[in-house]
């Protein structure tokens, strides 16, 4: 599929998306709250057929965090990234994709660790790299290191 | 008896034991938690973070010409490669054109590379299942693969040899001979590694019909690299998105439908003559000329978002960076080959015994450092 | 001349016996201290065997992995093992905290001593032998199944799951593997009518039993060869050990001098394996001797009984050597089924051959 089309396809599941074309891929962006269904569909469609999750990952823009999902089609070779914006800074919480793409219980449990976002329903959240007691996210953009020296 | 933990023997009589984080057949500083009925494996739980570096982070600090040095420190043994990865995003995102010199030097360096990660890992799983003398073969020509890497890189496990724009040094003026001798010397003792492991029975009755990986398994679980090519799946990054003059060359691309450990094993040794193959298409036609591109001395995206891919000996490893404008990354996301395919060891051990939990971590060949970056 | 020849250790103990008899004199005192010459003696012997062996190994190890192998350590590396044991010596010998501290010391004993007593019966040289009890092969094979209960000890007492889970597998392992041993040497019980391992020696004067016992035998041998390997845990068979799977197994909470006693027990152990196998199918300490050849056997005369001995037990040593450094592991399924499926119905039906030809005497 193409660009234009996957971006029909698109609009008709969810219409109150936005496009970004500036990158290599085409990117989607929904509220949080949205992802679940959108991403079911997206997974189930047939002449969609997302199946492979390569990369998920979140990026920290300061007063919101972006979620951002990049999916292919192992059938067809169209690749679609969907980017899901998370306003709640404080106790930012997003619906888990583990039971549509098994790769993202260690995906997720990543960003659980590195950004504080919650997952919910995931299996088995938990910090996957560091301690169990860390204080604050590293990956955000206000975690401040107390132990990191200036140089 | 007290066994240390108190939790040794849950509710339903199960025996958890802790498969590293000092073990060894784990490679690295892996911890796989593992509830055992008897010998059997019932469920498998990763946990990581023993070598986490934080380069994620570290990266945002640095320069777009620094940041590639810190990947050789994830996957080192396809050093090379992730160095290629990031060198790569920056030159999409600035419309770099590389010199045709550099392109095919990069090409050589990164097949040796991957020749001596399969060489490593052959070794490797050789030594996991119990059979000592495979390591010392492969090793022999690691060793040479490690000194051409010495000779012209300057390093032998972490080199920092692609830049942004084309590759830091020229080659020896000896590296066409050297490479070819390497080559040589690699073809005349392969069918010693077929000798000595893969007509063995008993290597061959660990590995078949252990660990199977089905292709929708494989989807799901993002495997890629040989992993996922022995269960059927095509997703060799050099044949599906070619890079950095991948598209001039011919190779097959080594996909099996066995699905199983055996079928990893045998992917991985055909994936070896078939970068010999490639090395021996350019060894003789190195053109002349820049080795690097032209680039400003601070380099700077523009705003945006940029995503690189290439096969690394495991895998598909991505780079993802997002740009604010400035002179270091904003994010840095490194989607590594080795995390993925640590997500299919739980589902697919279930049910096996303990000797089949190493020759799927085997088959599988996990970096360890490339898992927690 | 002839002296030389059929030159026999019996005459040279003898000699000795009368010896400290005109010293000592009859009584309890003259048997306990050839008792305890005799028990110095062989620890002596087979501490330096122990050694032996372990250079051998490093060896043999070294040029199948295109390596060289120890050559620093005094003249190509001879004393690298003396080195070795020094510092094996000046070990802590660790207990862990929550080990059954009893068991877990007691445990490098009773598999050293199981080792030991096994030596007893074996004839190193014609007349030479500790112990010429007429039930020898019954002895022996008694007497290394107990090395499960030290191993058994070990495993449990370390406190240790990987100890523990090797310990479960060695008693799986040597308790299957015990029935083919024991079948393949009931095989030339059967031909020799006799249990005395002299007895067996003696009646391949005219030949070995692998020569003169046909495939039956052979096949007996090969049975024994790859089932013992077993019993001692070396590899392809050392699930008990298992490095990569269970770091160790039984051992791994052992350091030092209770970590030597088990290296030495293996060699003890290797080196009774391959004598019993040499005795028992390849004749033990008699010369190689050809039915009829009258001058090529007096030729073979001239070589010691001894020489014969130990070439013959060094060469299936060599074997078995090989066996570890080529092969890979099995997995405890497939042992099992290996033992179960294969070796087991094999010597069984292999057994009755035998005794078809035994009755029959087709064997020569």
């Amino acid at each position: 599929m193409t660009k234009e089309e996957l971006k029909d396809s698109f609009t008709q599941i969810f219409p109150a998306v936005t496009f970004d074309e500036s990158g290599e891929f085409l990117t989607a962006i929904i509220p949080s709250e949205e992802l679940l269904p959108v991403m079911n569909v997206l997974r189930t469609k047939p002449e969609l057929y997302f199946d492979y999750l390569f990369c998920e990952t979140c990026v920290d823009w300061k007063d919101h965090l972006m979620m951002v999902y990049f999916l292919n089609s192992r059938t067809y070779n169209h690749t679609l990234v969907v980017k899901a914006k998370i306003t709640d800074t404080i106790n930012p919480q997003i619906e888990s994709v583990f039971h549509i793409w098994p790769t993202a219980e260690l995906n997720e449990d990543e960003i659980f660790d590195l950004f504080g976002v919650k997952f919910l329903n995931h299996p088995n959240l938990r910090r996957l790299f560091l301690e169990e007691d860390w204080v604050g996210f590293p990956l955000r953009k206000n975690y401040v290191d107390e132990h990191m020296i200036e140089l | 008896m007290i066994l240390g933990e108190e939790d040794y023997i849950t509710e339903e009589g199960e025996f958890v034991v802790n498969m590293g984080p000092q073990h060894p057949s784990t490679h690295g500083v892996l911890r796989l938690k593992v509830w055992l009925d008897g010998e059997t494996i019932k469920k498998v739980e990763p946990h990581l973070g023993y070598i986490h570096r934080s380069i994620e982070k570290m990266s945002e600090s640095l320069s777009y010409r620094q940041y590639g040095y810190l990947t050789s420190r994830m996957d080192y043994l396809s050093a090379h490669i992730n160095n290629l990865a990031c060198a790569l995003v920056v030159e999409k995102a600035l419309q770099v054109e590389v010199p045709a010199r550099a392109q095919a030097i990069r090409i050589i360096i990164g097949e040796l590379t991957r020749i001596g990660s399969h060489l490593l890992w052959f070794a490797s799983a050789g030594l996991d299942l119990g059979g000592v003398t495979p390591f010392f073969y492969a090793f022999r020509e690691r060793e040479a693969i490690n000194s051409i890497m010495d000779e012209n890189c300057g390093a032998r496990l972490t080199q920092n040899f692609m830049v942004p724009g084309g590759i830091v040094y020229d080659v020896r003026p000896d590296f066409q001979s050297r490479v070819k001798e390497v080559l040589k010397q690699f073809k005349d003792n392969f069918h010693e590694y077929n000798e000595i492991l893969t007509g063995n029975v008993i290597f061959q009755n660990r590995l078949k019909d252990v660990g199977i990986l089905t292709k929708e398994d494989a989807i799901a679980f993002g495997c890629t690299g040989p992993t996922a090519r022995a269960s059927g799946l095509s997703c060799d990054i050099r044949k599906m998105y070619p890079y950095d003059g991948y598209e001039k060359l011919q190779f097959d691309e080594v996909i099996s439908t066995g699905c199983d450990s055996w079928a990893r094993y045998e992917v991985r040794m055909a994936e070896m003559l078939q970068s010999v193959r490639i090395i021996e298409q350019l060894i003789d036609n190195i053109p002349e000329g820049d080795i690097v591109a032209k680039t400003k001395n601070v380099i700077k995206l523009p705003k945006g978002e940029f995503y690189q891919r290439v096969e690394t000996a495991r895998g598909e490893l991505g780079v993802y960076i997002v740009s604010d404008g400035g002179a270091s990354p904003y994010r840095c996301k490194y989607r590594s080959p080795n995390f993925a395919n640590l997500s299919a060891i739980p589902h697919i051990a279930r049910g096996y015994k303990i000797g089949d939990l190493i020759a799927i971590m085997a088959t599988i060949d996990l970096i360890i450092p490339d898992i927690d970056r | 001349m002839n002296i030389l020849l059929s030159y026999s250790f019996s005459s040279l103990a003898a000699y000795f016996h009368n010896w400290l008899q005109s010293i000592i004199g009859n009584g309890i005192l003259l048997t306990i201290t050839e008792l305890v010459i005799v028990g110095v003696v062989l620890l002596v012997f087979l501490i330096l065997l122990a050694f032996f062996l372990g250079y051998m190994e490093r060896k043999v190890a070294a040029f199948m992995e295109i390596r060289l192998g120890p050559n620093r350590v005094g003249p190509k590396g001879t004393l690298q093992i003396v080195a070795d044991t020094v510092k094996l010596l000046f070990k802590e010998g660790f207990t862990p905290d929550a080990a059954d501290k009893f068991l877990f010391n007691l445990a490098p004993g009773i598999i050293i001593t199981t080792a030991l007593l096994a030596v007893a019966p074996i004839a190193f040289a014609r007349g030479f032998q500790i112990w010429d009890i007429n039930i020898g092969v019954l002895y022996i094979s008694s007497i290394s199944s107990m090395a499960v209960i030290g191993i058994l000890m070990a495993g449990w007492s370390s406190s240790n799951k990987y100890s523990l889970i090797g310990a479960m597998r060695c008693g799986a392992q040597i308790v299957s593997y015990e029935l083919s041993i024991g079948l393949s040497l009931v095989s030339i019980v059967v031909l020799t009518g006799s249990l005395s391992l002299n007895d067996i020696v003696e009646s391949q004067a005219n030949g070995w039993w692998i020569f003169k016992g046909h495939i039956p035998v052979m096949i007996a041998f090969v049975v024994f060869v790859i089932a013992s390997t077993a019993e001692i845990n070396r590899a392809p068979f050392d699930l008990v050990e298992a490095d990569q799977e269970l770091t160790g197994g039984f051992n791994t909470e052992y350091a030092g001098m209770k970590f030597a006693m088990f290296l030495m027990a293996e060699y003890i152990n290797l080196f009774v394996v391959s004598a019993v196998a040499a005795t028992i199918f390849l004749g033990g300490w008699m010369p190689f001797h050809i039915g009829g050849l009258t001058g090529f056997n007096h030729v073979m005369d001239y070589i010691p009984s001894s020489v014969w001995f130990f070439g013959k037990t060094l060469f299936i040593i060599f074997i078995i050597m090989q066996f570890r450094w080529t092969f890979p592991r099995l997995r405890i399924d497939q042992l099992l089924n290996l033992e179960w499926k294969y070796l087991l119905p094999i010597s069984m039906v292999n057994v009755l051959l035998v005794t078809l030809m035994a009755i029959m005497g087709w064997h020569l």
